[in-house]
């Protein structure tokens, strides 16, 4: 299948106005993105540098199977994951827990259920808690505390999905990872911030 | 199915990737099981959470880069 696409149109015909609002609009997405790989922003900020570079260069070659998104998201992860690489010269924590994705492990500790497997105590209720706080800046700053502390095969699922709101095929084709891998991934990280929101909740 | 079991497929049940037995399976047990249904509501509030999380506005000057490269690459034709 092949795309229309206007924006690209314009951008090939060297139009300066669409190119900075797509670099705008894609910016958060993919400073998020460059983040799960690489903790300092000046780092991020070349990588997404680099892509857009990239981008133009092989602009000839794009054929428009994927979406422009897909496809710009697809060559970040690709420049992130060699700089991570490169850059990997210590063995941090989070290089260990990178090892956990892979794991069948629960999301859910254990401990929380009984013999028979049913919940010991249920989770609590956060329908009574006022919208204001649910949604307060106090609250996402939970979310992004957790988000940026998993390893990185979570966090690049989750950042595309649930940050930037990709749908399960983009994520499939800019990470190349199955469906199937996408959903693991995906459920860990989600059980992850989950929990610290319980936590904080609480 | 046990809540042990039923916390674990949260996300495939989510993403429309169970089958139609388990998915029929599942929504049995959330209809009488509280602590399942508030999970399954936790995790529906995290996702939207997370798509709330604040945009960082791109900084002046890689935008100034970036339209330089553009520039630059579109005198390269």
């Amino acid at each position: 299948m092949t795309l229309v696409d206007p924006e690209l149109d314009a951008i090939r015909s060297g139009d300066e106005r669409i190119f900075e609002e797509l670099t705008r609009r894609h910016y958060p997405a993919m400073l998020r993105l460059a983040m799960a790989y690489l903790r300092d922003r000046e780092a991020a900020d070349d990588v997404i540098q680099e892509t857009w570079v990239n981008f133009l260069r092989s602009l000839d070659r794009f054929e428009g199977r994927s979406s422009l998104r897909t496809w710009l998201f697809g060559i970040l992860t690709n420049i992130a994951r060699a700089r991570r690489r490169r850059e990997a010269r210590v063995i941090t924590f989070t290089s260990l827990f990178g090892l956990l994705p892979d794991s069948r492990g629960p999301t859910v500790d254990p401990k929380r259920f009984g013999k028979n497997g049913t919940w010991l105590t249920d989770p609590p209720s956060w329908s009574q808690v006022p919208e204001q706080i649910l949604e307060g800046q106090e609250t996402l700053a939970q979310v992004k505390e957790a988000i940026e502390a998993l390893p990185p095969k979570l966090r690049e699922v989750i950042v595309l999905r649930d940050v930037a709101g990709f749908s399960a095929d983009e994520v499939g084709q800019a990470l190349q990872i199955s469906t199937g891998n996408q959903r693991v991934r995906l459920h860990r990280a989600r059980a992850a911030v989950r929990q610290k929101l319980e936590d904080y909740m609480r | 199915m046990r809540c042990r079991e039923v916390v674990e497929l949260m996300t495939d049940y989510i993403e429309g990737a169970l089958s139609e037995s388990d998915r029929a399976r599942f929504e049995a047990h959330l209809s009488t099981c509280d602590g399942c249904t508030r999970y399954l509501e936790h995790l529906r509030t995290t996702i939207r959470l997370s798509g709330k999380l604040g945009a960082d506005t791109i900084p002046p000057e890689l935008e100034a880069e970036l339209l330089n490269a553009f520039k630059d690459w579109k005198s390269r034709g």
